[in-house]
Protein backbone atom coordinates (compact mmCIF):
# COMPACT_ATOMS: atom_id res chain seq x y z
CA UNK A 1 0.00 0.00 0.00
CA UNK A 2 1.44 3.34 -1.22
CA UNK A 3 1.65 5.99 1.54
CA UNK A 4 1.09 9.20 0.15
CA UNK A 5 3.03 11.31 2.87
CA UNK A 6 5.90 9.30 1.54
CA UNK A 7 5.28 9.98 -1.94
CA UNK A 8 5.05 13.54 -1.91
CA UNK A 9 8.05 13.22 -0.14
CA UNK A 10 9.89 11.61 -2.90
CA UNK A 11 8.40 13.32 -5.56
CA UNK A 12 9.24 16.70 -3.81
CA UNK A 13 12.97 15.55 -3.66
CA UNK A 14 12.95 14.86 -7.31
CA UNK A 15 11.25 17.99 -8.47
CA UNK A 16 13.58 20.14 -5.87
CA UNK A 17 16.88 18.50 -7.69
CA UNK A 18 15.66 19.16 -11.17
CA UNK A 19 15.07 22.49 -10.10
CA UNK A 20 17.94 23.05 -7.70
CA UNK A 21 20.10 21.96 -11.40
CA UNK A 22 18.33 23.73 -13.89
CA UNK A 23 17.69 26.84 -12.28
CA UNK A 24 22.46 27.00 -11.63
CA UNK A 25 22.07 26.65 -8.09
CA UNK A 26 24.57 24.46 -8.17
CA UNK A 27 26.05 24.74 -4.80
CA UNK A 28 23.09 23.70 -3.10
CA UNK A 29 23.08 20.50 -4.78
CA UNK A 30 25.23 18.84 -2.13
CA UNK A 31 22.70 19.11 -0.10
CA UNK A 32 20.36 16.60 -1.02
CA UNK A 33 22.68 14.10 -0.30
CA UNK A 34 23.91 12.51 2.70
CA UNK A 35 27.67 12.68 3.94
CA UNK A 36 28.64 9.56 2.78
CA UNK A 37 26.41 9.04 -0.03
CA UNK A 38 26.94 7.55 -4.09
CA UNK A 39 26.62 9.61 -6.53
CA UNK A 40 27.41 7.27 -10.58
CA UNK A 41 26.36 8.73 -13.97
CA UNK A 42 26.64 5.38 -16.13
CA UNK A 43 25.33 3.79 -19.04
CA UNK A 44 22.71 1.35 -19.77
CA UNK A 45 24.64 -0.97 -21.14
CA UNK A 46 27.77 -0.29 -18.16
CA UNK A 47 25.10 -1.13 -15.80
CA UNK A 48 23.91 -4.32 -17.12
CA UNK A 49 27.60 -5.53 -17.57
CA UNK A 50 28.38 -4.89 -13.63
CA UNK A 51 30.40 -2.38 -14.89
CA UNK A 52 31.24 0.16 -11.59
CA UNK A 53 33.68 2.61 -13.16
CA UNK A 54 31.40 6.05 -14.16
CA UNK A 55 31.46 8.77 -16.00
CA UNK A 56 31.18 10.61 -12.73
CA UNK A 57 31.52 8.95 -9.54
CA UNK A 58 31.39 10.59 -6.55
CA UNK A 59 31.86 8.69 -2.82
CA UNK A 60 31.05 11.56 -0.46
CA UNK A 61 29.55 15.24 -0.53
CA UNK A 62 32.81 16.52 -0.18
CA UNK A 63 33.09 14.87 -3.85
CA UNK A 64 29.87 16.62 -5.10
CA UNK A 65 30.98 20.26 -3.56
CA UNK A 66 34.41 19.33 -5.41
CA UNK A 67 32.52 18.83 -8.74
CA UNK A 68 30.50 22.29 -8.15
CA UNK A 69 33.67 24.38 -7.47
CA UNK A 70 35.87 22.86 -10.54
CA UNK A 71 33.00 23.74 -12.67
CA UNK A 72 32.79 27.22 -11.18
CA UNK A 73 36.49 27.98 -11.18
CA UNK A 74 38.47 25.48 -13.39
CA UNK A 75 37.00 23.83 -15.90
CA UNK A 76 36.35 25.33 -19.52
CA UNK A 77 33.04 25.02 -21.69
CA UNK A 78 30.61 27.22 -23.25
CA UNK A 79 27.95 27.86 -21.01
CA UNK A 80 24.91 26.03 -21.10
CA UNK A 81 22.07 24.66 -18.61
CA UNK A 82 19.72 21.97 -18.74
CA UNK A 83 16.15 21.17 -18.61
CA UNK A 84 15.19 18.53 -16.85
CA UNK A 85 11.66 16.76 -17.43
CA UNK A 86 11.42 13.75 -14.56
CA UNK A 87 8.84 11.26 -14.77
CA UNK A 88 6.74 10.02 -11.65
CA UNK A 89 8.40 8.34 -9.34
CA UNK A 90 7.65 4.60 -8.76
CA UNK A 91 8.51 3.43 -4.97
CA UNK A 92 9.94 0.38 -4.49
CA UNK A 93 11.54 -0.90 -1.14
CA UNK A 94 11.18 0.63 1.92
CA UNK A 95 13.23 -1.13 5.18
CA UNK A 96 14.62 0.62 7.89
CA UNK A 97 13.84 4.56 7.34
CA UNK A 98 15.49 3.86 3.74
CA UNK A 99 12.97 4.03 0.40
CA UNK A 100 14.30 2.79 -3.16
CA UNK A 101 12.37 4.71 -5.86
CA UNK A 102 13.27 5.18 -9.87
CA UNK A 103 11.95 7.65 -11.90
CA UNK A 104 12.70 8.71 -15.84
CA UNK A 105 14.31 11.42 -16.86
CA UNK A 106 15.01 13.50 -20.00
CA UNK A 107 17.61 16.52 -20.02
CA UNK A 108 17.65 18.83 -22.88
CA UNK A 109 20.71 21.17 -23.18
CA UNK A 110 19.89 24.84 -23.69
CA UNK A 111 24.04 26.27 -24.91
CA UNK A 112 24.49 30.01 -24.76
CA UNK A 113 23.62 31.10 -28.33
CA UNK A 114 20.27 29.47 -28.14
CA UNK A 115 20.88 25.81 -29.54
CA UNK A 116 18.71 23.15 -28.20
CA UNK A 117 19.14 19.77 -28.22
CA UNK A 118 18.09 16.37 -26.33
CA UNK A 119 21.03 15.87 -23.97
CA UNK A 120 20.65 12.74 -22.43
CA UNK A 121 17.61 10.60 -20.98
CA UNK A 122 17.72 7.77 -18.84
CA UNK A 123 16.19 6.39 -15.15
CA UNK A 124 17.11 7.30 -11.99
CA UNK A 125 17.77 4.63 -9.14
CA UNK A 126 17.32 6.29 -6.28
CA UNK A 127 18.18 5.02 -2.12
CA UNK A 128 16.87 7.49 -0.13
CA UNK A 129 17.07 8.31 3.29
CA UNK A 130 13.39 9.00 4.97
CA UNK A 131 14.45 9.23 8.53
CA UNK A 132 13.80 12.61 8.50
CA UNK A 133 12.74 15.70 6.39
CA UNK A 134 13.87 17.25 3.86
CA UNK A 135 14.77 12.95 2.53
CA UNK A 136 18.38 13.32 1.07
CA UNK A 137 19.73 10.55 -1.13
CA UNK A 138 21.62 7.79 -0.16
CA UNK A 139 22.46 6.40 -3.09
CA UNK A 140 21.93 8.05 -6.85
CA UNK A 141 22.59 6.51 -9.98
CA UNK A 142 22.02 7.94 -13.05
CA UNK A 143 21.78 5.14 -16.31
CA UNK A 144 21.84 7.15 -19.51
CA UNK A 145 20.03 4.83 -21.92
CA UNK A 146 22.79 5.69 -24.41
CA UNK A 147 26.40 5.17 -23.64
CA UNK A 148 27.38 8.40 -26.02
CA UNK A 149 27.92 11.68 -24.32
CA UNK A 150 27.63 14.50 -26.96
CA UNK A 151 30.89 17.01 -26.35
CA UNK A 152 31.17 16.79 -22.19
CA UNK A 153 29.50 16.39 -19.33
CA UNK A 154 30.28 18.82 -16.80
CA UNK A 155 26.83 19.93 -15.02
CA UNK A 156 25.41 17.43 -12.98
CA UNK A 157 22.64 15.57 -14.15
CA UNK B 1 27.97 16.53 -51.99
CA UNK B 2 29.35 13.82 -50.39
CA UNK B 3 32.54 12.46 -49.63
CA UNK B 4 32.19 9.50 -52.11
CA UNK B 5 31.24 12.25 -55.11
CA UNK B 6 34.84 13.58 -54.55
CA UNK B 7 38.27 12.48 -56.46
CA UNK B 8 41.27 12.78 -55.12
CA UNK B 9 43.18 15.21 -58.01
CA UNK B 10 43.42 18.54 -56.77
CA UNK B 11 44.58 18.00 -53.31
CA UNK B 12 45.94 20.69 -50.66
CA UNK B 13 49.14 22.40 -50.65
CA UNK B 14 51.35 23.01 -48.12
CA UNK B 15 53.42 25.79 -47.47
CA UNK B 16 56.58 24.32 -47.36
CA UNK B 17 57.83 20.46 -47.02
CA UNK B 18 58.33 21.10 -43.35
CA UNK B 19 56.12 19.77 -40.99
CA UNK B 20 55.98 22.76 -38.63
CA UNK B 21 53.37 24.70 -40.72
CA UNK B 22 50.01 22.69 -40.98
CA UNK B 23 47.19 24.04 -43.83
CA UNK B 24 43.60 24.30 -41.96
CA UNK B 25 42.16 22.71 -44.99
CA UNK B 26 43.18 19.57 -43.56
CA UNK B 27 40.43 19.58 -41.53
CA UNK B 28 37.65 20.54 -43.48
CA UNK B 29 38.10 19.27 -47.11
CA UNK B 30 35.62 15.88 -47.86
CA UNK B 31 38.67 15.03 -50.42
CA UNK B 32 40.90 14.98 -48.17
CA UNK B 33 39.34 12.84 -45.65
CA UNK B 34 38.28 10.14 -48.38
CA UNK B 35 41.88 10.32 -49.33
CA UNK B 36 42.83 9.29 -45.58
CA UNK B 37 40.11 6.60 -45.78
CA UNK B 38 42.02 4.80 -48.24
CA UNK B 39 45.66 5.81 -47.51
CA UNK B 40 45.65 5.98 -43.94
CA UNK B 41 43.05 3.65 -42.02
CA UNK B 42 42.81 1.08 -45.11
CA UNK B 43 47.22 1.75 -46.10
CA UNK B 44 49.94 0.44 -44.05
CA UNK B 45 48.78 1.16 -41.08
CA UNK B 46 48.33 -0.99 -37.94
CA UNK B 47 44.48 -0.31 -36.59
CA UNK B 48 43.58 -1.00 -32.92
CA UNK B 49 40.84 -3.04 -33.07
CA UNK B 50 39.70 -4.55 -29.34
CA UNK B 51 41.28 -6.06 -26.09
CA UNK B 52 42.24 -9.86 -26.55
CA UNK B 53 40.81 -10.18 -23.37
CA UNK B 54 37.22 -9.11 -24.92
CA UNK B 55 37.13 -12.35 -27.55
CA UNK B 56 38.99 -14.87 -24.48
CA UNK B 57 37.02 -17.91 -26.00
CA UNK B 58 36.46 -19.21 -29.62
CA UNK B 59 33.75 -18.36 -31.17
CA UNK B 60 33.62 -14.92 -29.37
CA UNK B 61 33.29 -12.20 -32.11
CA UNK B 62 33.62 -8.20 -31.43
CA UNK B 63 32.06 -6.16 -34.41
CA UNK B 64 34.17 -2.76 -34.69
CA UNK B 65 35.40 -0.28 -37.21
CA UNK B 66 38.82 0.97 -38.96
CA UNK B 67 38.42 4.57 -40.48
CA UNK B 68 34.52 4.22 -41.30
CA UNK B 69 35.23 0.37 -42.85
CA UNK B 70 32.99 -2.33 -40.62
CA UNK B 71 35.03 -4.81 -39.36
CA UNK B 72 34.50 -8.17 -36.96
CA UNK B 73 37.42 -9.40 -34.58
CA UNK B 74 36.76 -13.05 -34.17
CA UNK B 75 38.39 -15.92 -32.16
CA UNK B 76 38.56 -18.96 -34.42
CA UNK B 77 38.31 -22.84 -33.37
CA UNK B 78 42.07 -22.94 -33.14
CA UNK B 79 41.88 -20.12 -30.79
CA UNK B 80 44.04 -17.60 -32.80
CA UNK B 81 42.14 -14.27 -33.47
CA UNK B 82 40.94 -13.32 -36.95
CA UNK B 83 39.48 -9.84 -38.84
CA UNK B 84 37.54 -9.54 -41.41
CA UNK B 85 35.82 -6.97 -43.15
CA UNK B 86 31.95 -7.56 -41.68
CA UNK B 87 30.43 -7.11 -45.35
CA UNK B 88 28.90 -10.28 -46.78
CA UNK B 89 30.28 -11.38 -49.90
CA UNK B 90 26.74 -12.04 -51.44
CA UNK B 91 25.52 -8.90 -51.76
CA UNK B 92 27.49 -6.57 -49.60
CA UNK B 93 25.10 -6.49 -46.50
CA UNK B 94 26.43 -5.95 -42.64
CA UNK B 95 26.92 -9.32 -41.20
CA UNK B 96 27.19 -8.91 -37.53
CA UNK B 97 24.39 -6.12 -36.57
CA UNK B 98 25.39 -5.83 -32.95
CA UNK B 99 28.84 -5.01 -30.74
CA UNK B 100 29.66 -8.48 -29.63
CA UNK B 101 28.32 -12.05 -29.90
CA UNK B 102 29.49 -15.50 -30.03
CA UNK B 103 28.89 -18.70 -31.95
CA UNK B 104 30.75 -21.27 -34.45
CA UNK B 105 29.84 -19.49 -37.56
CA UNK B 106 28.11 -16.07 -38.98
CA UNK B 107 25.43 -16.09 -41.09
CA UNK B 108 23.65 -13.31 -43.29
CA UNK B 109 20.41 -12.61 -42.31
CA UNK B 110 19.71 -11.64 -45.68
CA UNK B 111 20.34 -14.51 -47.92
CA UNK B 112 22.07 -17.23 -45.41
CA UNK B 113 25.14 -17.65 -46.46
CA UNK B 114 27.33 -18.86 -43.57
CA UNK B 115 31.17 -18.11 -42.44
CA UNK B 116 33.32 -20.02 -40.41
CA UNK B 117 35.32 -17.50 -37.34
CA UNK B 118 38.22 -18.05 -40.18
CA UNK B 119 36.45 -15.99 -42.59
CA UNK B 120 35.76 -18.75 -44.95
CA UNK B 121 32.32 -19.36 -46.92
CA UNK B 122 30.71 -22.50 -45.44
CA UNK B 123 26.85 -22.79 -46.14
CA UNK B 124 25.04 -21.14 -49.27
CA UNK B 125 21.55 -21.36 -48.84
CA UNK B 126 19.98 -23.06 -51.60
CA UNK B 127 23.01 -23.58 -53.31
CA UNK B 128 21.67 -26.77 -55.30
CA UNK B 129 18.57 -25.13 -55.92
CA UNK B 130 14.92 -25.70 -54.66
CA UNK B 131 13.32 -29.23 -56.25
CA UNK B 132 16.62 -28.99 -58.53
CA UNK B 133 15.58 -25.82 -59.96
CA UNK B 134 17.36 -22.92 -59.83
CA UNK B 135 21.06 -22.82 -57.49
CA UNK B 136 24.38 -21.65 -58.17
CA UNK B 137 26.02 -22.75 -61.66
CA UNK B 138 28.67 -25.20 -61.88
CA UNK B 139 31.46 -22.65 -61.84
CA UNK B 140 30.36 -21.55 -58.27
CA UNK B 141 32.79 -22.42 -55.63
CA UNK B 142 32.02 -21.40 -52.24
CA UNK B 143 36.30 -21.19 -51.63
CA UNK B 144 36.28 -18.45 -53.89
CA UNK B 145 34.21 -16.03 -51.65
CA UNK B 146 35.35 -16.02 -48.48
CA UNK B 147 35.50 -12.99 -46.73
CA UNK B 148 37.98 -10.12 -46.94
CA UNK B 149 40.38 -10.76 -44.13
CA UNK B 150 43.07 -8.38 -42.52
CA UNK B 151 46.08 -9.00 -41.10
CA UNK B 152 46.28 -9.86 -36.76
CA UNK B 153 48.82 -8.94 -34.75
CA UNK B 154 48.85 -8.56 -30.74
CA UNK B 155 50.73 -6.41 -28.05
CA UNK B 156 50.39 -7.05 -24.41
CA UNK B 157 46.68 -7.66 -25.28
CA UNK B 158 45.98 -5.65 -27.48
CA UNK B 159 44.64 -6.40 -30.94
CA UNK B 160 45.61 -4.24 -34.56
CA UNK B 161 44.76 -5.18 -37.70
CA UNK B 162 46.16 -3.65 -41.46
CA UNK B 163 44.88 -4.07 -44.48
CA UNK B 164 47.70 -3.89 -45.99
CA UNK B 165 49.94 -6.71 -47.33
CA UNK B 166 53.33 -4.86 -47.20
CA UNK B 167 53.29 -2.97 -44.03
CA UNK B 168 56.20 -4.50 -41.69
CA UNK B 169 54.45 -6.31 -38.62
CA UNK B 170 52.88 -4.75 -35.54
CA UNK B 171 55.89 -4.49 -33.25
CA UNK B 172 58.36 -2.97 -35.98
CA UNK B 173 55.71 -0.93 -36.90
CA UNK B 174 55.33 0.93 -33.40
CA UNK B 175 58.82 0.28 -33.02
CA UNK B 176 60.26 -0.86 -29.89
CA UNK B 177 60.49 2.24 -28.03
CA UNK B 178 56.88 2.87 -28.42
CA UNK B 179 56.00 -0.49 -27.54
CA UNK B 180 58.32 -0.90 -24.26
CA UNK B 181 55.54 2.17 -23.33
CA UNK B 182 52.75 -0.27 -23.98
CA UNK B 183 54.46 -3.04 -22.51
CA UNK B 184 55.33 -1.04 -19.38
CA UNK B 185 51.63 0.14 -18.43
CA UNK B 186 50.22 -3.13 -19.49
CA UNK B 187 51.97 -5.18 -17.90
CA UNK B 188 49.74 -7.89 -16.17
CA UNK B 189 46.34 -8.87 -17.42
CA UNK B 190 44.01 -6.16 -17.51
CA UNK B 191 40.05 -5.84 -16.96
CA UNK B 192 37.74 -3.75 -18.31
CA UNK B 193 36.39 -1.94 -15.80
CA UNK B 194 34.14 0.78 -17.46
CA UNK B 195 33.05 2.21 -20.83
CA UNK B 196 31.64 5.19 -22.45
CA UNK B 197 31.72 6.94 -25.83
CA UNK B 198 32.44 10.92 -25.92
CA UNK B 199 31.07 11.99 -29.20
CA UNK B 200 33.50 15.05 -30.68
CA UNK B 201 32.20 17.47 -32.54
CA UNK B 202 35.43 17.84 -34.66
CA UNK B 203 38.10 16.27 -37.46
CA UNK B 204 39.72 13.38 -35.86
CA UNK B 205 43.02 14.87 -36.21
CA UNK B 206 42.52 17.09 -34.14
CA UNK B 207 41.62 15.12 -31.38
CA UNK B 208 44.82 12.81 -32.29
CA UNK B 209 47.13 15.88 -31.95
CA UNK B 210 45.60 17.05 -29.26
CA UNK B 211 46.93 13.97 -27.10
CA UNK B 212 50.06 14.65 -28.57
CA UNK B 213 49.80 18.33 -27.59
CA UNK B 214 51.90 18.75 -24.25
CA UNK B 215 52.09 22.37 -24.45
CA UNK B 216 48.44 22.78 -23.42
CA UNK B 217 48.24 20.64 -20.79
CA UNK B 218 48.63 22.79 -17.96
CA UNK B 219 46.93 25.73 -20.16
CA UNK B 220 43.74 24.12 -21.12
CA UNK B 221 43.13 22.01 -18.21
CA UNK B 222 43.15 24.22 -15.25
CA UNK B 223 41.76 21.93 -12.53
CA UNK B 224 45.15 20.26 -11.40
CA UNK B 225 46.90 24.04 -10.97
CA UNK B 226 43.66 25.99 -9.70
CA UNK B 227 43.72 23.05 -7.13
CA UNK B 228 47.52 23.49 -6.75
CA UNK B 229 47.72 19.73 -7.20
CA UNK B 230 50.93 19.49 -8.93
CA UNK B 231 53.38 21.45 -10.46
CA UNK B 232 54.64 22.40 -13.98
CA UNK B 233 58.09 21.53 -13.49
CA UNK B 234 57.22 18.17 -12.82
CA UNK B 235 60.50 16.39 -15.23
CA UNK B 236 58.96 14.77 -18.13
CA UNK B 237 59.95 13.52 -21.45
CA UNK B 238 58.49 13.08 -25.21
CA UNK B 239 59.66 9.98 -26.70
CA UNK B 240 58.55 9.68 -30.37
CA UNK B 241 59.21 6.65 -32.94
CA UNK B 242 61.48 6.74 -35.95
CA UNK B 243 58.03 7.29 -38.09
CA UNK B 244 57.22 9.88 -36.11
CA UNK B 245 53.28 8.60 -35.93
CA UNK B 246 53.76 7.25 -32.55
CA UNK B 247 54.79 8.96 -29.38
CA UNK B 248 54.74 8.74 -25.23
CA UNK B 249 54.94 11.21 -23.10
CA UNK B 250 55.85 11.14 -19.22
CA UNK B 251 55.25 12.67 -16.62
CA UNK B 252 57.20 12.13 -13.12
CA UNK B 253 55.60 12.92 -9.78
CA UNK B 254 56.85 12.76 -6.04
CA UNK B 255 54.22 10.55 -4.32
CA UNK B 256 55.75 10.95 -0.87
CA UNK B 257 55.72 14.64 -1.12
CA UNK B 258 52.81 14.85 -2.65
CA UNK B 259 51.18 12.96 0.01
CA UNK B 260 53.15 15.08 2.80
CA UNK B 261 51.48 18.10 1.09
CA UNK B 262 47.92 17.07 1.48
CA UNK B 263 48.24 16.51 4.75
CA UNK B 264 49.56 19.92 5.17
CA UNK B 265 47.21 21.43 3.11
CA UNK B 266 44.53 19.59 5.55
CA UNK B 267 45.61 21.31 8.38
CA UNK B 268 45.67 24.89 7.04
CA UNK B 269 42.35 27.08 7.42
CA UNK B 270 42.95 29.66 4.66
CA UNK B 271 39.83 29.48 2.24
CA UNK B 272 42.54 28.96 -0.46
CA UNK B 273 40.78 26.61 -3.18
CA UNK B 274 41.05 23.01 -2.53
CA UNK B 275 39.48 20.16 -3.21
CA UNK B 276 37.15 18.87 0.07
CA UNK B 277 38.09 15.25 -0.62
CA UNK B 278 41.17 14.38 -2.19
CA UNK B 279 40.49 10.70 -2.93
CA UNK B 280 40.01 11.96 -6.68
CA UNK B 281 43.98 12.42 -6.84
CA UNK B 282 45.41 10.28 -3.88
CA UNK B 283 47.17 8.16 -5.70
CA UNK B 284 50.28 5.38 -5.74
CA UNK B 285 53.05 5.08 -7.39
CA UNK B 286 51.97 1.13 -9.11
CA UNK B 287 54.62 0.95 -11.64
CA UNK B 288 57.81 1.37 -9.13
CA UNK B 289 58.93 4.01 -11.53
CA UNK B 290 57.36 7.19 -10.20
CA UNK B 291 56.00 8.30 -13.37
CA UNK B 292 52.67 9.83 -12.62
CA UNK B 293 51.43 10.32 -16.23
CA UNK B 294 52.13 8.55 -19.45
CA UNK B 295 49.95 9.45 -22.66
CA UNK B 296 50.57 7.29 -25.65
CA UNK B 297 49.43 7.26 -29.01
CA UNK B 298 49.52 4.68 -31.59
CA UNK B 299 48.98 5.94 -35.55
CA UNK B 300 45.98 6.01 -36.69
CA UNK B 301 43.63 5.30 -33.95
CA UNK B 302 44.81 4.51 -30.32
CA UNK B 303 45.58 6.33 -27.07
CA UNK B 304 46.48 4.11 -24.26
CA UNK B 305 46.64 6.26 -20.79
CA UNK B 306 47.92 5.96 -17.69
CA UNK B 307 46.89 9.10 -15.40
CA UNK B 308 47.99 7.96 -11.82
CA UNK B 309 46.21 5.39 -11.29
CA UNK B 310 43.78 5.40 -14.16
CA UNK B 311 44.54 3.13 -17.12
CA UNK B 312 42.13 3.23 -20.27
CA UNK B 313 42.58 2.67 -23.71
CA UNK B 314 40.86 5.58 -26.13
CA UNK B 315 39.84 4.31 -29.83
CA UNK B 316 39.62 7.50 -32.22
CA UNK B 317 36.85 7.03 -34.72
CA UNK B 318 36.64 9.01 -37.86
CA UNK B 319 32.65 9.80 -38.30
CA UNK B 320 32.65 12.53 -40.75
CA UNK B 321 35.15 15.69 -41.77
CA UNK B 322 33.76 17.23 -38.87
CA UNK B 323 32.60 14.58 -36.50
CA UNK B 324 34.44 11.76 -34.39
CA UNK B 325 33.48 9.14 -31.73
CA UNK B 326 36.29 8.41 -28.69
CA UNK B 327 35.65 5.19 -26.99
CA UNK B 328 36.76 5.20 -23.52
CA UNK B 329 37.54 1.59 -22.33
CA UNK B 330 38.55 2.00 -18.58
CA UNK B 331 41.05 -0.71 -17.21
CA UNK B 332 41.88 -2.68 -14.08
CA UNK B 333 44.46 -5.21 -13.38
CA UNK B 334 43.08 -8.97 -12.55
CA UNK B 335 45.88 -8.59 -9.69
CA UNK B 336 43.81 -5.16 -8.05
CA UNK B 337 42.78 -5.37 -4.49
CA UNK B 338 38.92 -3.77 -3.54
CA UNK B 339 40.54 -0.41 -2.23
CA UNK B 340 42.51 -0.45 -5.53
CA UNK B 341 39.48 -0.80 -7.85
CA UNK B 342 37.78 1.79 -5.47
CA UNK B 343 40.65 3.96 -6.34
CA UNK B 344 40.63 3.98 -9.74
CA UNK B 345 36.83 4.71 -9.63
CA UNK B 346 37.20 7.83 -7.98
CA UNK B 347 40.52 9.44 -9.88
CA UNK B 348 38.40 8.17 -12.72
CA UNK B 349 36.51 11.45 -12.46
CA UNK B 350 39.75 12.93 -14.20
CA UNK B 351 39.06 11.16 -17.47
CA UNK B 352 36.25 10.33 -19.38
CA UNK B 353 33.73 12.74 -20.99
CA UNK B 354 33.06 14.25 -17.60
CA UNK B 355 36.78 13.75 -16.52
CA UNK B 356 38.03 17.10 -15.07
CA UNK B 357 41.82 17.44 -16.96
CA UNK B 358 39.81 15.69 -19.84
CA UNK B 359 36.56 17.39 -20.48
CA UNK B 360 37.97 20.24 -21.98
CA UNK B 361 39.76 18.44 -24.91
CA UNK B 362 36.30 17.38 -25.85
CA UNK B 363 34.97 20.41 -26.66
CA UNK B 364 38.04 23.00 -27.80
CA UNK B 365 38.48 20.72 -30.95
CA UNK B 366 34.94 21.92 -31.75
CA UNK B 367 35.85 25.14 -30.91
CA UNK B 368 39.02 24.85 -33.57
CA UNK B 369 36.56 23.10 -36.53
CA UNK B 370 34.07 26.13 -36.47
CA UNK B 371 36.47 28.63 -36.28
CA UNK B 372 38.15 26.62 -39.59
CA UNK B 373 34.43 27.14 -41.04
CA UNK B 374 35.10 28.56 -44.38
CA UNK B 375 37.61 30.26 -43.26
CA UNK B 376 40.49 28.09 -43.81
CA UNK B 377 42.73 29.19 -46.06
CA UNK B 378 45.90 29.61 -43.72
CA UNK B 379 48.32 27.49 -41.82
CA UNK B 380 48.64 26.67 -38.46
CA UNK B 381 51.78 26.82 -36.47
CA UNK B 382 53.63 23.95 -34.62
CA UNK B 383 57.05 25.41 -33.92
CA UNK B 384 57.54 25.13 -30.00
CA UNK B 385 60.60 22.98 -29.88
CA UNK B 386 62.19 23.27 -32.93
CA UNK B 387 60.97 22.27 -36.23
CA UNK B 388 61.68 18.65 -35.97
CA UNK B 389 60.16 15.37 -34.69
CA UNK B 390 62.94 13.97 -32.38
CA UNK B 391 62.69 12.67 -28.75
CA UNK B 392 63.16 15.45 -26.30
CA UNK B 393 63.76 15.68 -22.44
CA UNK B 394 61.23 18.14 -21.88
CA UNK B 395 57.45 18.97 -22.70
CA UNK B 396 57.32 22.50 -23.56
CA UNK B 397 57.52 21.23 -27.44
CA UNK B 398 55.08 19.98 -29.75
CA UNK B 399 57.78 17.55 -31.36
CA UNK B 400 55.02 15.10 -31.26
CA UNK B 401 52.30 16.56 -33.48
CA UNK B 402 55.09 17.42 -36.17
CA UNK B 403 55.91 13.70 -35.71
CA UNK B 404 51.99 12.85 -36.45
CA UNK B 405 52.51 15.44 -39.39
CA UNK B 406 55.69 13.79 -40.73
CA UNK B 407 53.74 9.98 -40.73
CA UNK B 408 50.26 11.85 -42.23
CA UNK B 409 52.37 12.94 -45.04
CA UNK B 410 54.76 9.99 -45.56
CA UNK B 411 51.43 7.97 -46.01
CA UNK B 412 49.55 10.89 -48.23
CA UNK B 413 51.84 11.63 -50.51
CA UNK B 414 51.44 15.17 -49.44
Amino acid sequence: MDDPALRLGVEELHAAYADCIDDDRLEEWPDFFVENCRYLITSRDSHREGLRHGIIYCASRGMLADRVMALRRANIFEPHHYRHIVGPARIGRVEAGVAEARANFLAVRIMHDGDSQLFATGRYLDRIDIGELPFRFIERLVVLDSRKVDTLLVIPL
Amino acid sequence: MSVQDVDFTGGISWPSNGISEVPFRLYTDPAQYALEQERIFKGPTWNYLCLAGEIPEAGDWVATTIGEVAVIVARGADGAINAFVNRCAHRGNLLCLTNNGHGKEITCIYHGWSYDLEGHLTGVAFEKGVRREGGMPPEFHKDDHHLQRLRVGEIAGLVFATFSAEVEDVESYFGPLVVSGIRRVLNRPAQIIGRSTQVLPNNWKLYFENTKDTYHASILHAFLTTFRINRLSQPGSINIDESGGHHFSQAKLDYAAEDAEYKAAALRSDTDLKLQDNSVVESVDEYGDSVSVQILTAFPNLVLQQIRNTIAVRVLRPRGVDRSELDWVHLGFADDTPEMTERRLRQGNLVGPAGYIALEDGCVGGFVQRALHYNDDDSGVVMMGGHEAQSQAFRASEAAIRGFWKKYRALTGA
